[in-house]
């Protein structure tokens, strides 16, 4: 009898198992349970400016009531996938950002998920609109008849700007017998540079060039100064092939910078953060970074001695261009029930006195324009910057993927000697052939 | 009575079945479907492609160079990782002094961050500032110092040496396992019979661990072919392609590009062709049982 009971215990005990992980698994599935009216929701990817969120989170409840809650999600990659499958459940919060190409945004406005700011900037005769920097908002807007499919309309609020140049060492420019005050002008000039740098066996350009999108900003400015941005967007629609002269001749400054020591050694598998430590310890002459760096440099060594520059001009027949704009932004969730909550947090977030607020604490550039007065000198060169800024997000078309990565790490394999500037500039049109035949057979 | 005998045999078996259904199986079958459509992951529509997506692998020129590049990253670990493995355990397996010391030495690789571990190498073999160049500049070799993780000829066996270090004290600890299995008995009767130390080692430890020799490899094949975290942490796949490995391509095709059907379909593909290796593998040990 005893036997029996135990038998039918042990089936008993099997079945309540198989409940219990049905009902994990179940649970599992299930959304997440939206946040109240009075509290706002925000993810976010920016270590550096956590703590500065947090304590604007709690000013803003002790004006308004509404409490604003700040989760972090680093690193970026991470932060970017939870946002796909957040939205993938329908879990997104109030407020998040987006980080990707336009492409990806574009996907994004298109499922619903991001709210259309348009008539919120415009409000009160565009106070909002007009408290930003014009490129800042642009790279959050989408033009009549943008390529993407998006109805025109501006989709999200930059909380701070960038731009990424050139920077050099001082202290280093002297060892060198170089001018602190008179950085190279011209490509030739930096060439020149560079055989003083092999000459002294120092390190040349550090930069992020292993993360490729470094690679291909650096790239893109002497694209820009070479052919010009009609001719660039030409070739992104199709319509200028990468076997072009001036494609090939902005594919062989990296074979020449190369050749002449200009490039720190190391460089094609280099992180960023390699590249700032090298840089702030007085071990490279030149780094090719974003405003970012201002702050981290200032974390790694206080008494770094340098200056920003541009990218030393290789043609005179087009302005240097270099990327720029919005750095980070917030968007509102289309489907959230506190999307007007979520608006007025934003506006009061991206107004002067929390602007300033940001900026000091964490020395970005803020878009707020009206907060310029209040930042320090090397983060005035590279706002000053911003008259030569653009950015991807902007130029209203984007490259293929697959084409970009060939672009990039073909010019990884023009530094390391593996290939030419013509045998790069083949395989890229192939794959950009490749994946225009397969555009037009959708 | 029967019936009843066997419905209760598969209550028994129902948990594990659903556990292996919920986490494997549907997934696995979520994956393949998602490999049929191209999809950016975001959009709420996909389209529908067929076969395409699988067959654009099979002219993937990148993919293909990628899983060159793990199959010469495995070829190192199954011989110098293996080798080293079989041999410490060999020697830990003796009566040597401190014993126990060594073998938590060598298994601390293992349980070391695999983010951390490519860090710190990546610092070693640092082609300005690596403690590598510097050892070699202060022994008379500097024609040897070089720029390891950034030039292609030494890329990818730089990347493999530094897995094969992080790895080889899980071979260690399961040949010490399996030596350890090995009756004592038998070396002391070959001893009587006047067998010297090479000749026991040949005709008793060699054959007994061949079957724990061809588990080894089957993990060290399964867990090479996968590896990725160290490889991101050292070089990204760089310099150009020449650390690419196939999980880094199923991340570009999701990350990079957006292209979440391609990438379902490159793991799909990846996936049969582990399965495949892996089948081979066990016919290969069930035939030597045999």
């Amino acid at each position: 009898m005893s036997w029996l009971f135990a038998k039918r215990f042990t089936v008993l005990l099997f079945l309540v198992i198989c409940a219990f992980f049905l009902t994990v698994f179940l649970t599992g599935c299930q959304p997440s349970k939206k946040s109240d009216v009075n509290s706002i929701s925000v993810w976010h990817w920016m270590t550096d400016r956590d703590a500065a969120f947090q304590e604007l989170a709690k000013r803003y409840e002790a004006k308004t009531g509404v409490k604003v809650t700040f989760e972090l999600y680093a690193p970026s990659d991470a932060y970017s996938q939870k946002v796909r499958a957040a939205a993938q459940g329908d879990n997104l919060p109030d407020i998040f950002g987006i980080l990707g190409e336009k492409r990806d945004f574009s996907s994004f406005i298109k499922a619903g998920y991001i709210l259309d700011l348009t008539p919120y900037m415009e409000e009160s005769l565009g106070a909002w609109k007009n408290s930003f920097f014009a490129k800042a908002l642009a790279v959050n807007e989408f033009i009549e008849g943008n390529s993407y499919g998006v109805k025109a309309g501006i989709y999200g609020a930059p909380i701070d700007i960038m731009t990424i140049q050139m920077l050099y060492n001082k202290k280093l420019f002297k060892e060198l017998g170089l001018n602190p005050k008179k950085p190279p002008q011209t490509f030739a000039e930096l060439l020149e540079m560079g055989q003083k740098i092999k000459q002294a066996k120092m390190q040349g350009l550090v930069s992020g060039w292993g993360e490729v999108w470094m690679v291909d900003c650096f790239a893109s400015n002497y694209a820009f100064n070479i052919m010009g941005k009609d001719k660039v967007l030409a070739t992104i629609k199709g319509e200028v092939a990468y076997t072009d002269p001036d494609w090939i001749k902005v594919l062989g400054l990296f074979k020449q910078m190369q050749e002449s020591g200009v490039l720190a050694n190391g460089l094609v598998t280099m992180i960023n953060k390699t590249a700032e430590q090298l840089f702030a310890n007085d071990k490279a002459v030149f780094a090719f970074n974003g405003s970012w760096c201002v702050n981290v440099y200032k974390g790694m060594n206080p008494d770094l001695d340098y200056a920003g520059m541009l990218p030393p001009k290789a043609s005179e027949q087009n302005p240097m261009a270099i990327w720029g704009g919005a750095g980070s932004s917030f968007m509102v969730n289309g489907r959230s029930k506190n999307k007007e909550e979520a608006v007025k947090f934003l506006q009061w977030l991206t107004d002067r006195d929390q602007q300033a607020y940001l900026a000091e604490i964490t020395n970005n550039l803020p878009a707020n324009k009206n907060c310029l007065n209040k930042i320090p000198d090397i983060l005035a060169s590279f706002a000053k910057a911003m008259d030569n800024a653009t950015h991807p997000n902007v130029w209203g078309v984007s490259e293929f993927s697959p084409v970009i990565e060939a672009f990039d790490k073909g010019i990884q394999s023009i530094i390391i000697g593996e290939k030419t500037p013509e045998q790069v500039a083949a395989e890229v049109q192939k794959i950009k052939e490749r994946e225009l035949a397969k555009k037009r057979s959708r | 009575m029967r019936i009843k005998s066997t419905l209760e045999n598969y209550v028994f078996v129902l948990p594990a079945v659903t556990i292996f259904m919920i986490f494997y199986v549907i997934p696995f079958i979520w994956v393949f479907q998602l490999g049929l459509f191209e999809w950016d992951g975001i959009l709420p529509t996909k389209t529908f492609v067929g076969l395409g997506n699988f067959k654009e692998i099979l002219f993937d020129k990148i993919w293909w160079q990628s899983m060159g590049n793990a199959g010469y990253i495995t070829l190192i670990a199954l011989t110098l990782q293996n080798v080293v493995a079989f041999l410490l355990a060999w020697a830990c397996d003796r009566e040597i002094r401190a014993k126990n010391f060594y073998r938590v030495i060598f298994f601390i690789p293992p349980v070391l961050s695999e983010v951390v571990v490519g860090l710190v190498w990546q610092w070693i073999l640092d082609g300005n500032y690596g403690l590598l160049n510097h050892w070699l500049g202060a022994i008379g070799l500097p024609q040897l110092t070089r720029n390891w993780l950034s030039d292609p000829q030494t890329a990818l066996t730089a990347v493999a040496v530094v897995h094969c270090w992080k790895g080889f004290g899980w071979g260690f600890l399961i040949f010490l396992a399996g030596l350890q299995t090995i009756p004592r008995e038998l070396y002391e009767a070959a001893r009587v019979d006047g067998a010297n130390a090479w000749q026991a080692f040949r005709k008793i430890t060699v054959p007994l661990m061949i079957p724990v020799a061809v588990l080894v490899g089957i993990l060290t094949i399964l867990g090479t072919m996968q590896a990725f975290v160290l490889i991101i942490a050292m070089t990204g796949g760089g310099p150009a392609y020449h650390t690419q490995v196939p999980v880094l391509r199923i991340l570009a095709s999701m990350r990079g590009s957006s292209r979440f059907g391609y990438a379902c379909a490159q793991g799909i593909s990846f996936g049969v062709i582990l399965m495949a290796i892996s089948f081979i593998q066990y016919r290969f040990s069930k035939k030597y049982k045999g």
